[in-house]
């Protein structure tokens, strides 16, 4: 096949116009605060400043922890679900499982903003607004459907056979589950288990409604309370934007093909 | 054999009861809450001590004959709309790009995926900063090249543009995907037979590509507009959904009732959340019918 270097450069190009933003992001969080409204801006940082990152390291730690261990109970208690169900799904196949096959789809369907405020109704009336685990709860309906429905298609494909010989072994359904399924089909755990992590850690629209008054709260609110109070410094807001962006970045660099593994889930079948 | 198969039948369920479990507390039990706040007349007094009057429909009757509910619906119709068309037609465009499989193209399609894995509030607030009337880079851009600043995200005939651009800007990644490995299914040898019969790239695009990505297209249409007609985070980072209701959509406007003020009324905003379920739902539905039949066929 011809490999044009036309083509490169072109794809170079639109690549750099489509990261543009992300390029303007980290050139802010470097920005000294005396310059951000100069008029016109610097395209690049002239002279870098860490008085951006200073001050998230200063101000932002307890909502970067609150937000790590949001992202990591919704990782756990997600997998938890959605294992064994996906499971039973694809290997137990028990009668009705497409009627929870298809109110899994529906369920991914529901707005957000919907779910925050029954989940706030709720929390009110017993009492649990602003508590680190009834957000996790609020945050993991982003994340069960999706990692059960992608877990199902994952171990579907681990062969009955292995199965079968399993079984004349003497396994029974659950040590098959732990010792052959769930091993065979670790990919699967990896995208569920990062996709999840990554919901999580960017939710805003939970956060903002069962934690907002809490004494733990995530970087999203961190990021949004910031925007609201100091309109004039703009380089911590990008600084810490930036910090947010980490596991995204981290995302992409360990788990491409994870990633678009994901997002295709769904919508095309191969 | 028969009870050997009850058997599995209760081992399969076991395994599914968590998961059932879930699905009963964390999504059947939010929504239902979320009817029973839109059929009573809450007050934050009623709403953490219960007792709030049933009054039926009456929450539905206000938003209904409120102006600003058909601001949101219009605006969400068009937000929908303009978000699609363009994350697709980009998306597209992108994708048959990168099909070309040139030198650096795995990499650089993985790097076109960093606004849809990006924090919405990130780059919501880095949108909103781009925008900034005064200290914004495409105003000083605009200002360069002699044409007068525009108030993005302040003027009412601006904010719906900006924070719809937005939205593009973070679909386009998940349209690039899915058409991709839709084009990539698409066997070399159709090409090939039309490269023969002498079809340039236009023909080729309108007569082989388009047409065998139909399926593809539309089930990526279709989640798509599932997806819009859920977003908040941007429009409610950006602008809040104003300037006085400017860039406000169903979403945004249930939020600001619910607790966007400092009298929160969550009938009402319960109200407007189950009309827009409804919309997701419909537009939910026959994406699962298209992908059922597609997977019959």
């Amino acid at each position: 096949m011809r490999r044009p270097a036309w083509a490169t450069a072109v794809g170079l190009l639109l690549t750099a116009a489509m990261l543009f933003p992300v390029y303007w992001m980290i050139t802010v969080s470097l920005t000294p605060a005396s310059d951000m409204r100069k008029s016109p801006p610097s395209l690049f940082p002239a002279s870098p400043t860490f008085e951006g990152y200073q001050r998230v390291l200063r101000e932002q730690l307890p909502y970067l922890a609150t937000s790590l261990l949001v992202a990591l109970g919704t990782v756990v208690l997600t997998l938890a679900l959605a294992a064994p169900a996906a499971y039973s799904l694809a290997k137990l196949r028990p009668r009705g499982r497409r009627v929870l096959g298809f109110l899994l789809l529906v369920a991914q369907m529901i707005p957000g903003i919907i779910m925050a405020l029954g989940f706030y109704g709720i929390y009110v009336k017993l009492g649990i607004t602003n508590t680190v685990w009834g957000l996790i709860f609020a945050d993991s309906t982003i994340a069960v459907p999706f990692a059960v429905l992608i877990l199902t298609s994952f171990m579907a494909s681990v062969p009955d056979e292995l199965l079968q010989a399993a079984r004349i072994d003497g396994a029974g359904p659950w040590r098959s589950f732990v010792s052959i399924v769930l091993p065979a089909s670790r990919n699967g755990v990896v995208t569920a288990a990062l996709f999840s992590f990554l919901w999580a850690w960017s939710d805003f629209v939970f956060a903002a409604t069962v934690d907002a008054g809490g004494r733990l709260q995530p970087l999203t609110l961190g990021i949004y309370r910031y925007i609201g109070n100091n309109n004039q410094e703009w380089n911590s807001i990008m600084a810490t934007a930036v910090v947010a962006s980490v596991p995204a970045a981290v995302l992409l660099v360990v788990a491409q093909r994870y990633v678009a593994a994901g997002i295709t889930s769904g919508a095309v079948k191969d | 054999m028969g009870s050997r198969s009850t058997a599995r039948q209760l081992v399969g369920w076991a395994f599914l009861v968590p998961l059932v479990a879930y699905l009963v507390l964390c999504y059947a039990y939010p929504l239902v809450t979320n009817v029973d706040l839109s059929i009573r007349d809450y007050t934050v007094r009623t709403f953490v001590r219960g007792g709030a009057p049933l009054i039926g429909l009456a929450n539905y009757a206000t938003v209904f004959g409120d102006p600003a509910f058909r601001t949101a619906l219009l605006n969400t119709f068009l937000f929908t709309a303009a978000s699609l068309v363009f994350q697709y037609a980009i998306g597209l465009a992108t994708a048959v790009f990168f099909a070309r499989r040139f030198r650096l193209s795995a990499t650089l399609r993985a790097l076109f995926l960093v606004p849809w894995l990006l924090p919405l509030i990130v780059s919501a607030s880095t949108w909103a900063w781009l925008l900034n009337s005064e200290s914004g880079l495409v105003n000083a851009v605009l200002e360069g090249i002699g044409v007068d600043r525009v108030n993005w995200l302040t003027s009412p005939s601006w904010s719906l543009v900006s924070v719809t651009a937005a939205n593009i800007w973070i679909g386009i990644p998940f349209n690039l995907v899915v058409l991709y490995s839709g084009l990539r299914n698409i066997p070399a040898e159709v090409y090939e037979a039309s490269a023969l019969d002498g079809a340039n790239a236009w023909q080729a695009f309108r007569h082989i590509t388009f047409p065998l990505l139909r399926p593809v297209s539309a089930i990526t249409l279709l989640l798509g507009l599932v997806y819009t007609l859920k977003v908040f985070d941007i429009i409610w980072i950006m602008t809040k959904g104003g300037p006085s209701g400017s860039s406000s959509t169903l979403a945004t406007w249930s939020y600001e009732l619910g607790f966007g003020t400092m009298v929160p009324r969550f009938g009402l905003s319960a109200a407007v959340g189950n009309v827009l379920i409804l919309l997701a739902l419909a537009a939910g539905l026959v994406y699962v019918r298209l992908q059922r039949r597609q997977d019959v066929a």
